[in-house]
């Protein structure tokens, strides 16, 4: 259920991202998605990619900060209200959202969020007693 | 003059008289500038070029060096019998106090380095009992551990006497109010200053560091003539003073005292046409005595070294060969008069020179130049000293970070800004930006224990920083000025 997700250590100046998203074209990787959180000095990258086991090992070979984290993606129904009613089945649970962001893809009328959990197996528990439909990573990855 | 006179003599009636400690003694007494108790016509007329207090300053070569060797003597003898460390050095070299027969063979003596303070933390150095020492302050040192200097009444008195000088040499006397804003403290700036600006008998302004407004305030309202400070807060507030409406060419302030940090002729002329004051270079260190080891005259052609009680040396910093007059080198100081904490051959690590020939001014003094930079790696930020290995040893103490790191120096408004970046490695690399500024923080606080000083942290890509032939160049310098 859960999904790897690279992120990266950027500091926040032009063209500091360049670099490694040409270093993982290079080796055919694809950015299915990415998200920058960012400070005033630096910023984060995360990514979900097409194969995150050589990314994570080619990013760290050329020396970048990296690192491999576990994230949900969770598919919501692309209506008004479809995200509340995803975290209401999280309420009064004490399970936080450490950031969230959007996948650019859709399935039908689902849209996909990827969130990270301070708790991610207590999240997983939840959201499917809910009913609420969690992707694997294979599934995340189909055009 | 009379009182000189009788010293003088006294001085040269003992001087066969190798380490009685009577000569010790007389010798502090002599040359401290103290002029007896002159009337307060002649301190208050002495607006002239020559302060009573300055006398010693003229003291005749041949009775100078007679005062050197007798207290060089003297002060061996003494480091000898109640300082350890001393002691088993010159055993070592099959030395004993009495084959120091010139002041020439003072090159036979061992130096004594930073690190035999903080190795014999906190009074391993001392020669005088508890009971006979009067103060104490504090420095920081090459690691964590800071270094104590001690001081005896008489060696508080010796320190008043040099600054009183310092300041007489600057052309200040009593009459004028003198705002001292070295920082009160641990630190020897503040009091050294402060006693010897009361010395002199003027008026002090103990308004010690920071507050600029207030500063600025204090300088206008009370009418200032004298600043003490470092050149760069004084630069800030020739800044503060434009903001706030005030032209500090319009004040009555026309002297400034300045040092605890390195600075620049070319900084000496912008402060000199931004407030129309004449600034002065005083050099001093915490392990010799403080600020008033010397200082320049009014003719500004280097600073003249209270020699009496601070014997200069040029070595060879790699080889600790003495070098002649005119080459640079290492600056390498005894103190002649020192009772709680004598420093025979101390390295101070200042790179400089002694001036060959006598100043304009007539003082028999020698003079050393600006000093430019320094032998070793230490800094001087804001009057603080820091070490890049400071800086080290506070990122080695948080779990997971390495000392990859920079020092950033800029200077913004006059004030020196240190700021440092540390390469983030994957092992520190965190996916949450709260984790990142936690680091962050816990790097700010580490830092801010070691130094002591306020410093800045940024967050850097790893293998960001510059490395020339693998090796990291730790510190990057843009305060030019």
């Amino acid at each position: 259920m859960k999904i790897h997700q690279i992120s990266l250590f950027a500091e926040n100046k032009p063209g500091h991202i360049a670099a490694p998203a040409r270093l993982l074209a290079q080796e055919g990787i694809d950015i299915r998605s990415l998200y920058l959180a960012d400070t005033q000095q630096y910023g984060i990258l995360r990514m979900i990619v097409s194969d995150w086991q050589k990314a994570a090992g080619i990013l760290e070979a050329h020396g970048f900060a990296a690192k491999v984290t576990e994230v949900l993606a969770v598919e919501v129904p692309d209506r008004p209200g479809g995200l509340a009613d995803v975290l209401e089945a999280l309420e009064g649970t004490g399970i936080n959202i450490e950031y969230m962001y959007a996948f650019p893809y859709t399935r039908g009328d689902q849209a996909i969020l990827i969130f990270r959990f301070n708790n991610p197996d207590a999240a997983i528990a939840q959201l499917q007693t809910a009913g609420i439909n969690l992707l694997a990573g294979d599934e995340l990855l189909k055009k | 003059m009379n009182s000189l006179q009788q010293n003088h003599a006294s001085a040269l009636q003992s001087r066969d008289e190798a380490v009685d400690p009577a000569v010790y003694d007389a010798g502090v007494k002599l040359g401290t500038g103290d002029p007896g108790t002159p009337s307060t016509e002649i301190m208050e007329t002495s607006a002239a070029d020559c302060h009573p207090a300055s006398m010693p300053d003229y003291t005749p070569l041949p009775e100078l060096r007679n005062v050197q060797l007798q207290r060089l003597q003297a002060v061996v003898a003494r480091a000898w019998q109640q300082v350890e460390l001393f002691q088993s050095r010159l055993v070592e070299r099959g030395l004993k106090p009495e084959d120091i027969r010139s002041l020439e063979e003072i090159a036979k003596l061992p130096f004594t380095e930073k690190s035999d303070l903080r190795d014999t933390y906190p009074f391993g150095l001392f020669a005088s009992p508890m009971k006979d020492v009067v103060r104490l302050h504090v420095s920081s040192g090459t690691t964590g551990k800071p270094i104590v200097v001690a001081y005896t009444k008489e060696d508080v008195e010796v320190w008043t006497s040099v600054m009183v000088r310092c300041l007489a040499g600057c052309g200040l006397h009593r009459g004028d109010i003198i705002q001292n804003a070295y920082g009160y403290g641990l630190f020897t700036g503040g009091l050294g200053a402060h006693y010897g600006a009361e010395g002199l008998g003027a008026t002090v302004v103990p308004a010690s560091g920071g507050n600029a407004d207030r500063q600025i305030m204090l300088m206008k309202d009370f009418g200032v003539t004298a600043m003490c400070c470092t050149p760069t807060y004084f630069l800030h507030l020739i800044d503060r003073a434009a903001e706030l409406g005030v032209d500090m060419k319009e004040l009555p302030l026309r002297v400034g005292v300045f040092g605890a940090e390195p600075w620049t002729e070319s900084m000496r002329k912008h402060i000199e046409t931004m407030s129309r004051i004449e600034a002065f270079d005083i050099y001093g260190l915490s392990e010799i005595i403080g600020p008033g080891v010397g200082c320049e005259c009014r003719r500004h052609q280097g600073l003249h070294i209270f020699e009496d009680h601070f014997y200069p040396e040029i070595v060879d910093p790699a080889t600790g060969e003495p070098l002649p007059e005119g080459t640079e080198g290492e600056l390498v100081l005894t103190t002649l008069s020192k009772q709680a904490m004598p420093m025979i051959r101390y390295r101070t690590r200042d790179i400089t020179m002694i001036f060959p020939g006598r100043c304009a001014c007539g003082r028999t003094l020698r003079r050393i130049g600006r000093i430019g930079r320094r032998s070793d790696d230490m800094l001087i930020i804001r009057g603080v000293n820091v070490f890049p290995s400071q800086v080290e040893s506070a990122l080695l103490e948080i779990e997971g970070t390495l000392p990859n790191y920079q020092i950033l120096l800029t200077r913004e408004q006059g004030l020196d800004q240190m700021e440092v970046l540390v390469e983030v490695t994957a092992q520190m690399f965190n996916d949450k930006i709260g984790a990142l500024q936690e680091l962050q923080g816990r790097i700010q606080s580490a830092l801010d224990h070691v130094l002591g000083i306020r410093v800045r942290v940024a967050l850097v890509e790893p293998h960001s920083l510059e490395r020339s032939e693998g090796k990291a160049k730790r510190v990057i310098d843009r305060r030019a000025s």
